[in-house]
């Protein structure tokens, strides 16, 4: 790095300030033009980057491997429903078994909402961290997995909570582009500066070695066990968010295929950098729209492509594998976007790419 | 609970246990081996009952030899798998063959959707996939059993005769226990360590497929996640028993097959938190023993 290249931090701030008014402005402009679909696609965006930047602080920053993510995002959501619902929703909804006190008297705005979504979320992280971070490596993967999938079964059984298998639907669609791109800018900025604080070195200490970690004095467990509660409080919210958007929940929403999704948003853009979790959500996010086109027919010259349900689905999956095959590091692999890495990409490119 | 009914439950309930231990077995060797959860054993598992279901349907084999040849094919998958997919990361990272190996499992899944269809497949007598009389209800006194179950109990057993054979009798499965304790070293002994790999790989998804017949003459259909909940449920098995031990897949299998059914059949309220058992047992014993019931301890060195 040439150190004649660096910016000063003045310039940064300046800049930064600029790229979030930059960005609002975009925001304010899609949210009045754009069409409901476009929006649509910037809101699951603006999702996705807090469900990968929580999944990758736990992950890729702390090495816990965590896979019941799921479960959170489950429990952040009902929880949020079961605040904001309408009351006479309720009443609708529960025909099996009626809801349970207090939930079936009380309907409160979003953001109380939101907030004891993510709050529920990371207290069940709390409970759950305890006994599995006693685990190491792929035995914590399991049982992390094993818990999400236990929410799951417990949302699909507990009929008078969350109604069952049928699911909840008529959720007030409160999320819009200001919720979700706020909370994103939230979740991003807190994670950051926490990544970039003594405990984030501390916490990348324990990625790298446990054990030299430890005899550094670090208290290992309860550094992993606050990782672990944030990313779970980040997911609660995310849960929360998403379920506004999309207005219908049910059990099947939150299978371990999601986990495993948000985890290919974060291996794409780099396990470990949060700028790279960004950039894989939102082209995770959009990839998956644009393959869209080979579940319908088109013509390319003379051939007629039929267009064959469900091959989105396949053709994702091989560039998954393809990817772990030849690019492991994502495309960011462990550095951050800075202002000083994009001046230096651009003072590279104007000399021709020679140095 | 009459005596009859326990009598007819445990034998239910082993031949559910027995087919997660088959299962089960392919994770432990694999992660034996290779310390790779291989997630796409599930899936394996679904192909080989679509192998045997297509041989009847499509190839018009008789019941029998579309069985047999079933087995050999998946056995060929699981080492068209390996060879793909896991060889080329044997020295990345393990998070990165973790992942290859959850998008192998997807692409199992979704290639199954778009080439077998989405829809669920019946696997019974009336579309040839076996004789009517194994549906016969055999009566010991009060207890009753289907031919099926019996069958099922039995082959299992066989089955897993013959692995012990394989794994602690032959030379083969000598050079399996070797590499599965150090892999630079029986490969200076003279062992193609990447050929006893793809046996082990062959073997292990073998007996998938033998699992997967047995589970669909049971609950009769086969559709592209058919695996998912038996997959997972006999890897939980492996690593309750102590992953990377044979008889520890055994008797994980045994033990999550008998909780199951038992408990559903003496507390007949929670059925349906019945697929929530397997992961109760999974971190009660991770609790207690972190390494599973038969797991072998390792010390870390610093």
């Amino acid at each position: 790095m040439r150190m004649s290249k660096r910016l000063s931090v003045k310039t940064k701030g300046i800049l930064t300030v600029l790229f979030v008014i930059l960005m609002a402005l975009l925001i304010a402009i899609a949210d009045r033009k754009a069409s409901d679909y476009f929006v649509l696609i910037l809101n699951l965006i603006a999702i996705n980057i807090i469900f990968a930047v929580s999944l990758n602080l736990i992950n890729g920053m702390t090495g816990i491997f965590s896979l019941g993510h799921a479960g959170f995002i489950a429990i952040g959501a009902y929880t949020s429903v079961l605040l904001t619902l309408p009351i006479e929703q309720k009443e609708i909804s529960y025909l099996i078994k009626p809801l349970i006190y207090p939930f079936n008297r009380i309907e409160l705005p979003f953001l109380p909402a939101i907030l004891i979504a993510g709050l529920v979320s990371a207290g069940f992280g709390y409970l759950v961290a305890a006994p599995s971070l006693r685990l190491i490596g792929d035995y914590l993967a399991i049982a992390t997995l094993g818990l999400g999938e236990t929410i799951r079964v417990i949302a699909n059984n507990a009929w008078s909570i969350t109604n069952g298998a049928l699911g909840l639907k008529g959720i007030p669609a409160y999320t819009n582009l200001y919720w979700s791109w706020g909370w994103a800018l939230i979740t991003v900025v807190v994670i950051a500066s926490l990544v970039n604080s003594t405990y984030g070195r501390a916490l990348k200490a324990i990625r790298e070695d446990p054990i030299a970690a430890k005899a550094m004095g670090i208290n290992v467990f309860s550094h992993q066990v606050m990782s672990f509660v944030i990313g779970s409080f980040f997911a609660g919210v995310g849960g929360a968010l998403w379920a506004h958007l999309i207005t219908t929940i049910d059990p099947k929403s939150f299978t371990f295929v999601r986990t495993f999704e948000i985890l290919i948003m974060v291996v794409l853009g780099g396990l470990g950098s949060i700028s790279g979790s960004i950039i894989g959500a939102a082209i995770y996010t959009v990839g998956l729209e644009f393959l869209r086109v080979l579940e319908s027919p088109f013509k390319i010259w003379f051939i007629n492509y039929p267009g064959v349900p469900g091959m989105r689905m396949v053709v994702l999956s091989v560039l998954l594998i393809v990817l772990m095959l030849f690019w492991q590091r994502g495309i960011m692999g462990r550095n951050e976007l800075s202002w000083d890495s994009i001046v230096s990409a651009f003072a590279k490119l104007r000399r021709g790419g020679k140095a | 609970m009459r005596l009859s009914d326990f009598v007819q439950h445990l034998i239910n309930a082993f031949s559910l246990g027995g087919i997660y231990a088959l299962i089960a077995i392919g994770y432990t060797m694999v992660y034996g081996i290779l310390r790779l959860i291989n997630f796409a054993h599930g899936d394996i598992f679904t192909y080989g009952i679509y192998f045997a279901f297509y041989g009847v349907t499509l190839f018009m084999f008789p019941w029998w030899v579309s069985f047999i040849t079933a087995i050999f094919f998946t056995a060929f998958l699981g080492a068209l798998i390996e060879r793909i997919a896991y060889r080329p990361l044997r020295d990345a990272p393990r998070i990165s063959a973790l992942i290859t190996a959850i998008g192998v499992s997807f692409f199992l899944q979704n290639f199954a959707t778009v080439v077998f269809g989405g829809r669920a497949k019946s696997f019974n007598p009336q579309t040839g996939m076996y004789p009517v009389y194994f549906l016969k209800i055999l009566k010991l006194g009060d207890v009753r059993i289907r031919l099926v179950t019996l069958i099922t109990v039995s082959i299992v057993a066989i089955s897993l005769l013959v692995l012990v054979w394989i794994v602690y009798r032959t030379k083969v499965g000598m050079a399996m226990r070797a590499i599965s304790k150090d892999i630079p070293t029986t490969r200076l002994m003279g062992v193609n360590a990447d050929r006893i790999i793809t046996y082990t790989f062959m073997i292990g998804s073998s007996l998938a497929a033998i699992g997967g017949i047995l589970w669909a003459m049971t609950y009769p259909q086969v559709y592209p996640y058919t695996g998912m909940v038996p997959g997972l449920k006999a890897f939980i098995s492996a690593v309750v028993g102590g992953i990377g031990s044979i008889p520890g897949a055994m008797l994980g299998g045994f033990i999550l097959g008998v909780s199951e059914i038992m408990i559903v059949a003496l507390f007949p309220s929670i059925a349906g938190y019945r697929d929530a058992i397997a992961y109760v047992i999974l971190i009660f014993v991770l609790l207690v023993r972190p390494t599973g019931i038969l797991g072998v301890e390792v010390s870390e060195k610093v």
